[in-house]
C-alpha cells in the first residue's frame, strides 16, 4: 500500500512556517513574562495588588511559555523540517500535522488563561489542569503519528541521527506526561494527583528531570545535529560518535531525577542513585558537545563572519557548561550548599537561555529565510546585534545568580560558636537585592535581543513569500525498507 | 516508597525497549558505512 505522502512532489513547509513564526512570537511573550517576574522579585510592589499578576501565578506562566510554547514550537518546526529533508518524503499526514499546530496553540492559549487565574495542579512544569492535559495527549499522539509515519515512509534507507533524537524525545515526553499527570478530576478545573506525599515528589522529579533530559536536551540535540552541519557546510565531526552519543544518553538518562530531592523524605539510597546517574550523564553530554563543536574543525574562520553559526556553536558551549555544572550540583555535599538557592536558578538559565534559547534562535535564523524563499534574513547585522545582546545578557544573568546562590548558601549554613544561626533569612534576602537587579538587567537584554529577532523575522517574512520546495529525487542510496511500503 | 515499584520496573522495561530499538537498527544495517551518512545531508536536500 502506498501512502499519499509518498506520491507528493513538494515538502509540507506550511506547518513548519507556522511553528517557526510562533516560536519567535512565544519567545517574546515567555521572556517578557520572565522579565516581569524578575522585576517583581526586585520590586515586589510591581504585582500591583492584582492576584492575576502575582508572582506565584506568573512564574508557571513564564516557565510554560518558554519551555512548551517557545521551545515546543521550535521543536515542532525543526523536527518537521528535518524529518522531511532527511527522509526525502512529505510529512505523513497533512491534516494531522495541521492539527498538531492548532492544537498546540490552543494548549498554550489555555495555559495563558488558566495559570494567571490560579488554576494549577501544583506540579512544577506540569501545572496545567486535567482537561488541558488531555488535549496535550491528543496533540502529542498526533505528533508521534506524523513524525514516525514520515520516518516509516522514508525514501532513504538510513535514518539520520537527528531523527533518532527527535523520535526519543517524542516517545519519552509521551510517557512522562502520562505517568506524571495521572490524576483524579473532582471538577472541571480541579484534580488531585494519583500519588501522595513523597511518592508524588518522586514522580514529579522523575518527570521534571526527564523533561529536562528529553524535551530540553534530546529534542534540541536533534536540532544541533542537523543545523550545525548545514550552517557550517561540513559533516558532523564524527558521525559514529553521534550514534554513540544518542544511545548512551537515552540508556542512562531516566534516573537522574532524585537529585532534586536530596536531604528530603526520599530514601537515602534513592537520592544517591540519582546522584550517581547524574554524574554518569557527564560523559555522553560532553561527547555530544565536543562532537558538535569539532564539526567546525578546520573551518573555525566561519565563526568570524557568520552570526548564525555563532549562535549554534555558543549554544553548545553553554550546553557543555551546564552539563558539567549539573552533575557537580547533584553531588550531595555540593547540593547541601546549592539547593534552594539562586544558584539553581542560575544553572537552569545557563541551560535555558544559553543552550535551548541560542540553539533555537540559530535554527530559526537558518529556517526562516528558507521558508520564505529568501537566501538570508532581512538583516544579518541585526542577527549579529542579537547575538551579542543575548550573550552579554546570559553572562550577567548567570554570574549574578551564581554569586547570589553561593552567598545565600553560605549565609544560611553559617552558625555562631554557640550554635545559633549567624543570619536571619531576611538578611540573606536583603543581601541578594543587588543581584536581583542585575538578573533583571540580564533578562531585559535577552528579551531585547528577542524583540530584534521578531522585527527581523517579520521583515523577512513580508519581503519574501511562501514557496513550495520540491522533494529531492531518489539517488543511489535509495531503497525503500521492506516494512515501510508493505 | 511504593512508587518505586512502578518507576523501577518502568525503567527496566524502557531499557529493554531501547535495546530492541538498538537491535533493530543494527540488524537493519543502519550503521553500515556510517561516516558517509553524515556527509549525505550536505549534498542534497
Amino acid at each position: 500500500m502506498k501512502f499519499a505522502n509518498a506520491q507528493a512532489t513538494v515538502y509540507n513547509d506550511t506547518v513548519v512556517r507556522q511553528f517557526a513564526i510562533m516560536t519567535v512570537v512565544w519567545g517574546v511573550v515567555g521572556m517578557l513574562v520572565g522579565v516581569i517576574i524578575a522585576a517583581q522579585l526586585t520590586w515586589p510592589e510591581l504585582n500591583l495588588g492584582i492576584p492575576w499578576l502575582s508572582y506565584g501565578r506568573l512564574r508557571p506562566l513564564h516557565t510554560n511559555a518558554v519551555i512548551f510554547a517557545f521551545g515546543g514550537c521550535g521543536l515542532f518546526a525543526s523536527s518537521y523540517y528535518v524529518v522531511q529533508r532527511t527522509c526525502h518524503v512529505r510529512l505523513f499526514n497533512d491534516k494531522l500535522a495541521s492539527f498538531t499546530f492548532w492544537g498546540w496553540q490552543l494548549v498554550i492559549l489555555a495555559a495563558a488563561i488558566s495559570l494567571p487565574m490560579g488554576y494549577t495542579s501544583g506540579k512544577e512544569y506540569a501545572e496545567l489542569e486535567w482537561p488541558i492535559d488531555i488535549l496535550i495527549t491528543l496533540v502529542w499522539v498526533s505528533y508521534a503519528v506524523v513524525f514516525f509515519g514520515t520516518v516509516g515512509t522514508r525514501k532513504v534507507r538510513h535514518i539520520y541521527v537527528a531523527n533518532w533524537f527527535f523520535g526519543a524525545f517524542i516517545i519519552a515526553v509521551a510517557l512522562l506526561h502520562l505517568v506524571n499527570s495521572a490524576a483524579m478530576p473532582v471538577g472541571l478545573m480541579k484534580s488531585y494527583s494519583a500519588y501522595a506525599g513523597v511518592q508524588d515528589a518522586m514522580v514529579q522529579w522523575w518527570y521534571g528531570h526527564n523533561a529536562v533530559g528529553f524535551f530540553l536536551t534530546a529534542g534540541f540535540l536533534g536540532m544541533m545535529y542537523y543545523f550545525i552541519p548545514k550552517q557550517a557546510e561540513r559533516p558532523v565531526y564524527s558521525y559514529r560518535l553521534s550514534i554513540v552519543h544518542f544511545w548512551a544518553l537515552i540508556f542512562t538518562y531516566m534516573w537522574a531525577g532524585p537529585h532534586h530531592l536530596h536531604y528530603t523524605a526520599l530514601p537515602d539510597w534513592t537520592q544517591s542513585l540519582g546522584m550517581v546517574f547524574s554524574l554518569i550523564l557527564l560523559a555522553p553530554s560532553w561527547g555530544g558537545m565536543i562532537n558538535g563543536v569539532m564539526t567546525l574543525s578546520g573551518a573555525w574562520h566561519k565563526l568570524r563572519d557568520d552570526p548564525v553559526l555563532r549562535f549554534l556553536i555558543v549554544s553548545l558551549s553553554f550546553y557543555g557548561m551546564s552539563t558539567f555544572e549539573g552533575p557537580m550540583m547533584s553531588i550531595k555535599t555540593v547540593n547541601a550548599l546549592s539547593h534552594y538557592t539562586d544558584w539553581t536558578v542560575g544553572h537552569v538559565h545557563s541551560g535555558a537561555l544559553g543552550w535551548v534559547g541560542l540553539v533555537t534562535m540559530g535554527t530559526m535564523y537558518y529556517l526562516i529565510p528558507r521558508l520564505f524563499g529568501q537566501k538570508k534574513m532581512y538583516s544579518v547585522k541585526a542577527i549579529e546585534v542579537h547575538f551579542w545582546i543575548a550573550t552579554v545578557g546570559i553572562v550577567i544573568y548567570i554570574a549574578a545568580m551564581w554569586i547570589a546562590g553561593v552567598m545565600q548558601g553560605l549565609m544560611w549554613r553559617s552558625v555562631n560558636p554557640d550554635g545559633t544561626l549567624t543570619y536571619t533569612f531576611v538578611e540573606s534576602v536583603k543581601a541578594t537585592y543587588p543581584f536581583y537587579v542585575l538578573r533583571f538587567l540580564g533578562g531585559l537584554l535577552y528579551l531585547s535581543g528577542m524583540l530584534i529577532m521578531l522585527w527581523n523575522t517579520l521583515k523577512t517574512a513580508t519581503n519574501g513569500n511562501a514557496v513550495d520546495v520540491p522533494i529531492l529525487a531518489a539517488h543511489i542510496h535509495m531503497t525503500v525498507p521492506a516494512g515501510a511500503s508493505a | 516508597m511504593d512508587i518505586l515499584y512502578l518507576l523501577i520496573p518502568l525503567s527496566v522495561a524502557l531499557v529493554f525497549f531501547i535495546l530492541a530499538g538498538l537491535w533493530w537498527a543494527v540488524n537493519q544495517g543502519q550503521f553500515e558505512d556510517i561516516e558517509a551518512e553524515g556527509e549525505r545531508i550536505l549534498r542534497n536536500d
